[in-house]
């Protein structure tokens, strides 16, 4: 996104209060100005706190005894504090019935591949669609982009009989293919538009210079694709950890291949009488997603930002 | 170039490598199962020769029952597969019972699954992948168990499935020390029962406390209730026709039964214990609906045999402990209705190894096995409806009570109503429950159920 454009429009808009001060405005110093009134201040620190209280909630319930999580609020520690770290054992000791560790590593042994292929299946054909002229490319990238309205549920029992027919029900396989399936149109989609965005001259230059398609997409799109690719990466990322459904289906509930959110669900028991281990169970399952996000930050706040390159 | 691509091989190689690792660790598991077999030929293997040699087999079975239940499922096959060399695989999830159904439309369902609804399995038997049970399982079956069972495993007249576990639901759990402290005896007619609801509540406690929020299913526990005084105000014959729509579902014996449960649950004087007025029973989870009868602000909650598990760690639950259960009394003593659940072992394969292991599963040596195995594991909260279950591997006193009603000879079993009727109707029954609950009339609420029967 240039900022060309709104800082002419703002600038015009900020007119009189330039000539009464005498001196212009920037755009980055309006919107600071904008940003730090107190008042602003004042609702976004509500905002925050409003919006963390309930994970705060329970992250203390999590710490807290099975009795007094059922039978008084979290808010009541303040006055009379209680705390356990017994619910954390339950949920991670390795003999446990309650272990949520092997689950752990089948989470990322199902979410790395499920996040790196549907990215790179997604890059290359990005690329074609944005860059290179075939038949029907129109059309078929119109079919890519309307697959996104396919909802997964449809998909369930087709795609289960056919997994079930070339025997790859229940394994990681059918887990991996499936995220890929489920991802590449919104992916596709999505990478076009940055790619799209490359200025032409570059690629022009590259052409100049000898290169083909592929020196072309891994010399040069590659490196200024970083950010937009840590952003899709990061969405993908939540989506194939968080999901419950698609693993259940097509893999199970076998310990040998099943996910985080499968004995996150099982968690509380057969009759739901240990639902106070979700607390603890919560913020186990929490941790890496929250670790893969604040390491890929800063590539994501600049992949909002970005999908283009500088001047 | 160069450095971008292998560094993307190689990620791509490592995640790759990793897969198949643990694909190569879920091999190499199985395989040790085998090898144990082979070290330790168990004495009592005679029982086991008529299955033959079933070395290398697998049996999988999918299941909703997960942790801590789960283990002794495992273990009570662990005879079987050591003596027939057979490997079982136990799966479990609780998104069972919409799980199965898309499997078996799907044409990928387990060997075996445990079904606790007569309703579910006719869903499945509809799919046409289940497999009618082996002359040996149905002959287990007619030598064990009530011919009713019998009945709630079958579809059209075909045997499919045979019983596994049961529970009761015709329970009143109390605190016996808040009996013994205040005079109370325990019921023995509805009129006692009601005598004693006044009683209590003559003391300024609330006699009874209730909960029926349970997610997608709120309602069900009220569905429980009103089956309950069904089977007690208009006897197991009208509670067939009724289950069966030969009745609607608003006749005069239904509504009347409604009324019956609104003159304790609706009833302002008599409920809800350390909760609040009639309306937080809607609001209150079922599984902490009891905890209060432990604080003495509530005294009566009327629930299944599995509510033993819901109660804290440390809950001493016997006759003479913390908590205990009586029989929901019936209009004269001798009457003895019983509602209650239970599991159906469904075959989706018709393979040896799968019917041997369904036979073994429907015989008595295997129900005193799974009562042990429940016992040390779990402190038992299993039972079966299998008569050849001797009740000296129960240790759980409200195991023990609980099998003395369901094999008492007097009991007239019922299966619960609510898993056997159509699932429109169901889901319609407990939110009209709810909505019951939370003010609705009777009238309203049984027309609007019978309004959300199939019409076929």
């Amino acid at each position: 996104m240039t900022t060309t454009g709104p800082q002419l429009d703002l600038s015009g808009m900020q007119q009189p209060s330039d000539t009464r001060d005498g001196r212009p405005a920037t755009i980055a110093e309006a919107t600071k100005k904008r940003l730090s009134s107190p008042w602003a201040s004042l609702v976004a620190v509500v905002l925050a706190v409003l919006w963390t209280i309930p994970t705060f909630g329970l992250l203390i319930s999590s710490f807290r005894p099975a009795r007094d999580i059922s039978t008084s609020g979290w808010w009541t520690v303040f006055t009379d504090p209680n705390f356990t770290l017994e619910n954390y054992e339950l949920v991670l000791s390795p003999e446990g019935t309650n272990s949520l560790a092997p689950y752990i590593i089948n989470s990322l042994v199902i979410v790395i591949p499920g996040v790196l292929i549907p990215i790179m299946i997604a890059s290359l054909a990005a690329y074609a669609f944005a860059w290179m002229d075939f038949k029907f490319k129109n059309v078929l990238f119109v079919a890519v982009f309307a697959l996104q309205i396919v909802p997964i549920q449809v998909t369930l029992i087709p795609l289960l009989s056919l997994y079930a027919d070339i025997g790859i029900a229940g394994t990681f396989w059918s887990i991996w293919l499936s995220h890929t399936m489920f991802g590449l149109p919104l992916t596709v989609f999505l990478l076009h538009n940055f790619i799209r965005e490359v200025p032409k001259e570059l690629l022009e230059a590259a052409r100049v210079d000898g290169a083909g398609h592929v020196t072309i997409f891994f010399r040069l799109m590659l490196p200024i694709l970083k950010p937009a690719l840590a952003a899709i990466g990061i969405y993908q990322f939540l989506w194939v950890w968080n999901d419950l459904l698609v693993a259940l289906t097509f893999a199970g509930s076998s310990q040998n291949v099943a996910p985080m959110t499968v004995a996150l669900f099982n968690l509380t028991g057969q009759r739901g009488s240990q639902w106070f281990l979700l607390t603890a169970g919560a913020f186990v399952s929490i941790i890496i997603p929250v670790l893969v996000f604040l390491s890929l930050q800063r590539y994501f706040v600049r992949g909002l930002l970005a999908g283009s390159v500088k001047g | 170039m160069n450095g971008t691509r292998t560094r993307r091989g190689y990620k791509a190689a490592a995640a790759a490598g990793a897969g198949f690792a643990l694909l190569l660790a879920g091999c190499s598991g199985g395989g040790g199962g085998d090898d144990d077999s082979t070290a330790e030929p168990s004495a009592d293997c005679a029982d086991f020769e008529s299955y033959g040699d079933l070395s290398g087999k697998t049996i999988s079975i999918y299941a909703g029952i997960v942790a801590p239940e789960d283990q002794p499922y495992i273990d009570s096959f662990k005879p079987f597969e050591d003596c027939t060399g057979a490997t079982v695989d136990y799966q479990a999830d609780k998104q069972f019972e919409q799980q199965i159904l898309v499997r078996a439309e799907a044409g990928n369902p387990p060997d075996i699954a445990i079904v606790p609804q007569p309703g579910l399995l006719a869903q499945l038997v509809g799919t046409g992948t289940v497999v009618a049970a082996g002359e040996g399982t149905a002959a287990n079956v007619d030598e064990f168990w009530d011919p009713a069972w019998k009945e709630y495993g079958s579809v059209d007249g075909t045997f499919y499935a045979a019983p596994s576990g049961a529970s009761v639901k015709s329970l009143v759990w109390y605190s016996p020390a808040q009996f013994e402290e205040n005079g109370w005896e325990i019921p023995t007619t509805l009129d006692d029962l009601q005598a004693l609801s006044d009683d209590i509540a003559g003391t300024g406690i609330r006699p009874w406390c209730a909960g029926i929020a349970s997610d997608a299913a709120t309602g069900w526990p009220v569905t429980d209730w009103m089956e309950d005084m069904m089977l007690r105000t208009a006897g197991p014959e009208v509670f067939d026709q009724w289950i069966a729509h030969e009745i609607p579902f608003n006749a005069a014996e239904p509504t009347a039964a409604l009324d019956a449960v609104g003159g304790y649950l609706k009833n302002d004087e008599y409920v809800n214990g350390g909760f609040g007025d009639v309306t937080s029973i809607a609001s209150t989870a079922f599984q902490d609906a009891g905890l209060p009868i432990l604080d003495g602000q509530c005294a009566l909650h009327r629930q299944a045999s599995f509510y033993a598990a819901n109660w804290p760690e440390g809950t001493e639950v016997a006759e003479d402990g913390d908590v205990f259960a009586f029989y929901l009394p019936s209009e004269t003593a001798d009457d003895r209705p019983v509602l209650g659940a239970g599991e159906f072992v469904t075959l989706f394969a018709d393979r040896p190894e799968v019917q041997a292991l369904a036979e073994f599963w429907s015989s008595d040596t295997w129900a005193n096995i799974k009562a042990q195995a429940s016992s040390e594991l779990t402190g038992g909260g299993w039972i079966t409806a299998n008569t050849g279950l001797d009740q000296e591997n129960l240790v759980n006193p409200i195991d023990i009570l609980s099998a003395d009603i369901i094999l008492d000879e007097n009991a007239v079993f019922r299966f619960d109503g609510s898993d056997r009727i159509p699932a429109a109707a169901n889901s319609a029954f407990w939110k009209e429950a709810t909505a019951w609950i939370t003010g609705q009339s009777t009238s309203d609420t049984l027309d609007k159920i019978e309004a959300a029967w199939p019409a076929s």
